[in-house]
């Protein structure tokens, strides 16, 4: 379809201000721009239509199943977006006297003690804008604390292989060595391995709970007190915190710091990417290092971003939590674990999973079999169930399984939802064994083809030029 | 009260399905001292009318002010009402990053025409999808430039404190050092920056309009950073760019800034919107998602995630940045107001701005105690002296108008568009009236 | 698999052939192959110093990044930058589109050749 700026025509536009009701004033010529930008002249109709159309071309969580593996696609509620656009809320200024921002303050400090007691942890801070830059500032915690004692000889963070990217960036942002070690074949830590790398240099350990295959280390309060003996911090990873909120707390399996991501867990909508929250809890030991708001907090703290967070994120968010209260929250978790376990149970036999026993709330399934039998790769699976209007689950990762497809249904899914992916998942694989070509070549009834990656990276082509 | 749609009956079902008798038997593998033995000492679950009760009576507890002569880098322009609509349709808001092309070229081409607004409206060649807000630019510019000889970031202290934090903190984290350039009458101080300008400096950031209201000599003080051999870095308002010349034409090599004023509200803070761009040179070392334009398996045009090689879940502990979201919606936002306004619409809107901040500002300096702290143009905000500092601001609270903010020497003002000349005057006649002049 | 026997070859997939005293370094068509289209080349610049067994660069392909090593210790003295603008050479001719070459050469990794570094890829397979 056309971009906004083939659209454009000479002279048009949308009637949007009044006259200017003062004196017109005129800065020096020598301040000013050569050319006005050259943005696309539209009328509101032609505007309502390019998105209306543009919005037809986008799979988003309340319009079908989004079984995106570690990226926990749940049903965004409406009420979250009418509670997020109260003037009350949005239309309040930051730097505003504190006396008349105490409804904002109300929102933070409930979201606050919400997730305090779903975490075991003591505070908490909103600032982070998402779970990376959540990482960034829990890792920092653990900079200042161990600054702040002026133990100087702890420069390496460890993670396991089999941690999302963002983990080892993080560290490496935080001007840490990175000391990767290998996982167990389930994802889990090898506790002869990270015996072998805990010292005196140990900054500390990041670790997400259930891993990132969708399992939970039952060695966990082993490993977290082995790197507390060593004199590091362990850093808890709360992307996967949707399987065991209300059952179990990062605070008890021995973590003393984490982030969560709000736009995950806890139901606020990823609006394409962004925007999310990542806020980031901590043990009291560790409230001290906390980032805060220059203007608004005052003081001399670390600051992740200007003000203090993502709030009417957290609003909805917050919205979120009230709704579920003290019974909804583990019965989310629950029911995002049975899902998982369900939909598992119902492909096995086709695809087979990569771990053959009770999931958390996703699972990985490992075509490396089925690609040597049919030619067809997790990728060409993937693309087939797009044909089905069904959002492809994570591909290739986590990387310690070859040829992975991870699924994560969340909470949110029906059992019809989960019987009919399914059926998807058993007609994809047969199809695969008896006509690989189709496959290859899907999807058949998208919005494009597969496009030409590698095209896009050799001769990138970043903006629209007029011809 | 969840959002669990299946019945008793289906739960029952599926898990004996799964072959367990209960949840309890799902958690397995989780040590049975660590399962928590009670509840969540937090309230029951509401209904929806309960919920939207609560958190209601929580926003009547903000004060909202019907006139806002504030901004210090949050800014209350007129937003158009397309622009609140379009991001709200149900696709865009709960899609996920589009990573699968053939399901996400709305999000995606979305994102490749607000690229190319950025592009023209700082001129520079290449722009990325965004990043959480205009700080965390400055602070992602700042680590694109540096390499393994020069590590010394410089600040103009007339920048935002919280940019300047912000930049501070990034700078904690890989151990590099940041100076902050100071300031001579409320801009910086050209002969200070000279002098830091060493060989090990990668990179200098100067804000346009700077924290003050007043616009620097944006291209003096870039011709100074490339004499050294420094790279240049500008975080600009982005409806300033409806008029004062480009980061382009002052010689950055790196344009940033909060793109909150694009059709975002106030939000207390959050979400916004960080914009960058950069070179041509530059744009493998431009951080964050970017969308590129190729073609599909049959030749038609079609929208990617691009240049990813450059990004954490490849690179990993080598990666620049662990950025791996934008804040899409916001683009998609600011990317409706860039549309909806278009060529005329943004410079009108700039000129309004301008306009209204020098009307008042005239206005005020009348008043007897109350004189301009700085001199030199400004856009929409600018910084007065004023007697009983505190008295005045209530006495606007109490009239629905929020003053402007206070700091060393008197009261930052700023006035959009969207404030009348009724309602400036209205409030230079409280002002008048509290200082008897 | 090609791998011609007048090249000497490193571990980590780089070759290098010496004319008059001077290195010349690319990558391994069993490199190439691994890593897929190549989309772009991260070069160093003439006059910088590589050293034996560490990274100049790094090379992209759309889904991987790989750094690339020197065998040697010097100073570079060309690079080749035509492989800025056609970084497919690397796939189609990875023995001709040599990436940079290094003068005053010192310390040189242990370097294998054409039949060493056969079992070595078919090891690593």
């Amino acid at each position: 379809m056309k971009l906004l700026f083939e659209k454009s025509v000479a002279g048009r536009r949308c009637a949007l201000l009044p006259k200017c009701d003062v004196e017109a004033v005129d800065l020096p010529k020598a301040l000013l721009r050569e050319n006005p930008p050259a943005l696309p002249e539209l009328s509101e109709v032609d505007l309502a239509r390019h998105y209306t159309e543009l919005n037809h071309r986008v799979h988003g969580v309340n319009c079908g199943f989004y079984p995106l593996g570690s990226c926990t696609m749940k049903y965004n509620p409406r009420i979250d977006e009418d509670m997020a656009a109260l003037p009350g809320f949005a239309g309040i200024h930051p730097l505003a006297p504190k006396e008349t921002v105490r409804g904002c303050m109300e929102v933070f400090d409930t979201a606050r003690k919400y997730l305090c007691e779903i975490t075991g942890m003591d505070d908490m801070t909103f600032q982070p804008a998402a779970g990376a830059h959540g990482e960034f500032t829990g890792v920092l915690l653990i900079k200042q604390y161990h600054k702040t004692r002026g133990d100087e000889k702890r420069t390496k963070i460890i993670v396991p292989d089999s941690a999302h990217g963002t983990n080892p960036a993080t560290a490496a942002m935080c001007g840490y060595e990175v000391v990767n070690i290998p996982s167990a074949p389930d994802g889990c830590v090898d506790l002869e391995a990270l015996k072998g790398v805990l010292g005196d240099d140990t900054a500390g350990l990041m670790l997400t709970n259930p891993n990132t295959v969708g399992i939970f280390d039952e060695n966990i309060l082993e490993i977290t007190r082995l790197v507390h003996e060593a004199g590091g911090l362990c850093y808890y990873d709360g992307a996967n915190l949707n399987a065991v909120m209300g059952i179990v707390r990062p605070g008890d399996m021995g973590f003393d710091c984490i982030h969560m991501n709000l736009h995950k867990t806890f139901a606020t909508p990823h609006g394409g990417g962004g925007p999310g929250a990542g806020a980031v809890g901590c043990k009291a030991f560790l409230k001290q290092f906390l980032p805060a708001s220059k203007l608004m907090q005052g003081g001399d703290r670390i600051q992740v971003r200007s003000f203090m967070g993502n709030f009417l994120v957290v609003v909805r968010a917050l919205t979120y939590l009230l709704t579920l209260g003290r019974e909804g929250i583990p019965e989310a978790a629950e029911n995002a674990v049975l899902n998982a376990n369900y939909l598992m149970q119902k492909i096995k036999g086709t695809f087979e999973p990569a771990f053959d026993r009770i999931c958390m709330h996703e699972f990985v399934l490992d075509l490396s079999e089925y690609k040597k039998e049919t030619g067809v790769s997790a990728l060409d699976v993937a693309k087939a169930l797009i044909d089905y209007g069904m959002h492809p689950p994570t591909m290739y990762f986590p990387m310690i399984v070859h040829e992975a497809l991870m699924l994560e249904p969340t909470e949110t899914e029906s059992k019809e939802t989960l019987d009919w992916a399914a059926e998807v998942f058993r007609e994809v694989y047969a199809r695969g064994k008896t006509d690989p070509a189709y496959l290859h070549d899907a999807p058949h009834h998208a919005q494009i083809g597969r496009p030409d990656e590698v095209r896009a990276s050799r001769n990138p082509v970043l903006r629209y030029t007029k011809p | 009260m969840s959002y669990v749609p299946s019945t008793p009956e289906q739960r029952q079902a599926m898990l004996a399905t799964v072959g367990v008798d209960s949840y309890r038997d799902l958690y397995r593998d989780v040590p049975k001292e660590m399962l928590l033995s009670h509840a969540l000492d937090l309230p029951e679950g509401m209904s929806e009318l309960e919920v939207s009760r609560a958190v209601s009576a929580m926003a009547a507890k903000n004060k909202q002010f019907s006139t806002i002569l504030r901004g210090a880098g949050a800014y209350d322009h007129y937003i158009p009402a397309i622009v609140k609509s379009i991001p709200q349709k149900e696709e865009f808001l709960t899609a996920y990053t589009p990573y699968q092309a053939e399901m996400s070229q709305g999000v995606l081409q979305s994102i490749f025409e607000y690229q190319t607004m950025i592009c023209e409206l700082t001129g520079m060649d290449v722009s990325n999808a965004s990043v959480y807000d205009g700080a965390t630019a400055a602070a992602e510019a700042a680590a694109m430039c540096r390499d393994r000889k020069r590590r010394v970031t410089l600040i103009s202290g007339a920048s935002h404190p919280e940019t300047i934090n912000t930049v501070r903190t990034y700078c904690f984290g890989t151990g590099d050092e940041l100076k902050v350039v100071p300031i001579k009458d409320g801009k910086t101080d050209p002969e200070a920056l000279k002098e830091l300008l060493t060989p090990e400096v990668a990179s200098f950031y100067v804000q346009q309009p700077n924290f003050y209201g007043l616009i620097e000599d944006a291209e003096a003080l870039g011709a100074l950073t490339h004499a050294a051999g420094a790279l240049y870095v500008m975080g600009c308002n982005p409806i300033a760019l409806g008029l004062l010349k480009t980061p382009r034409e002052c010689g950055a090599d790196i344009a940033v800034g909060e793109g909150q004023p694009l059709g975002l509200p106030l939000g207390f803070g959050g979400p916004y919107l960080g914009y960058m761009a950069t070179t041509q040179k530059l744009m493998r070392k431009l951080p964050g998602r970017i969308v590129g334009e190729t073609v599909d398996d049959k030749g038609e045009r079609a929208y990617v995630l691009s240049l990813q090689a450059r990004e954490q879940h490849i690179r990993r502990e080598k990666a620049s940045s662990n950025i791996c979201s934008n804040e899409a919606l916001c683009a998609l936002t600011a990317a409706v107001y860039l549309a909806a306004m278009g060529p005329d619409g943004i410079r009108e809107v700039a000129s309004q701005c301008t306009a209204k901040a020098h009307y008042l500002f005239r206005k005020l300096t009348e008043l007897k105690g109350v004189q301009p702290v700085y001199n030199g143009p400004f856009f929409h905000e600018f910084v007065t002296s004023l007697p009983r500092r505190d008295e005045v601001l209530s006495a606007l609270e109490r009239e629905g108008i929020l003053g402007g903010l206070p700091v060393e020497g008197g009261v930052l003002w700023c006035v959009t568009e969207k404030v009348p000349k009724s309602e400036l005057d209205r409030a230079v006649a409280i002002v008048k009236e509290v200082l008897g002049a | 698999m090609n791998i011609p026997v007048e090249l000497k070859y490193a571990a980590s997939h780089e070759w290098v052939r010496y004319e008059e005293g001077v290195a010349v370094i690319g990558i391994t068509d069993y490199a190439q192959n691994a890593l897929g289209d190549v989309v772009f080349v991260n070069l160093p610049q003439e006059g910088d110093e590589v050293t034996a067994g560490e990274a100049f660069g790094d090379i992209e392909s759309v889904k991987a990044v790989s750094d690339l090593n020197s065998p040697v210790s010097g100073t570079v003295c060309a690079v080749n930058e035509e492989l800025l603008d056609a970084p497919e050479l690397l796939n189609s001719d990875p023995y001709g589109a040599w990436i940079i070459k290094v003068a005053d050469v010192g310390e040189t990794e242990e370097l294998m050749d054409a039949a060493a570094y056969e079992a070595h890829c078919e090891a690593e397979q």
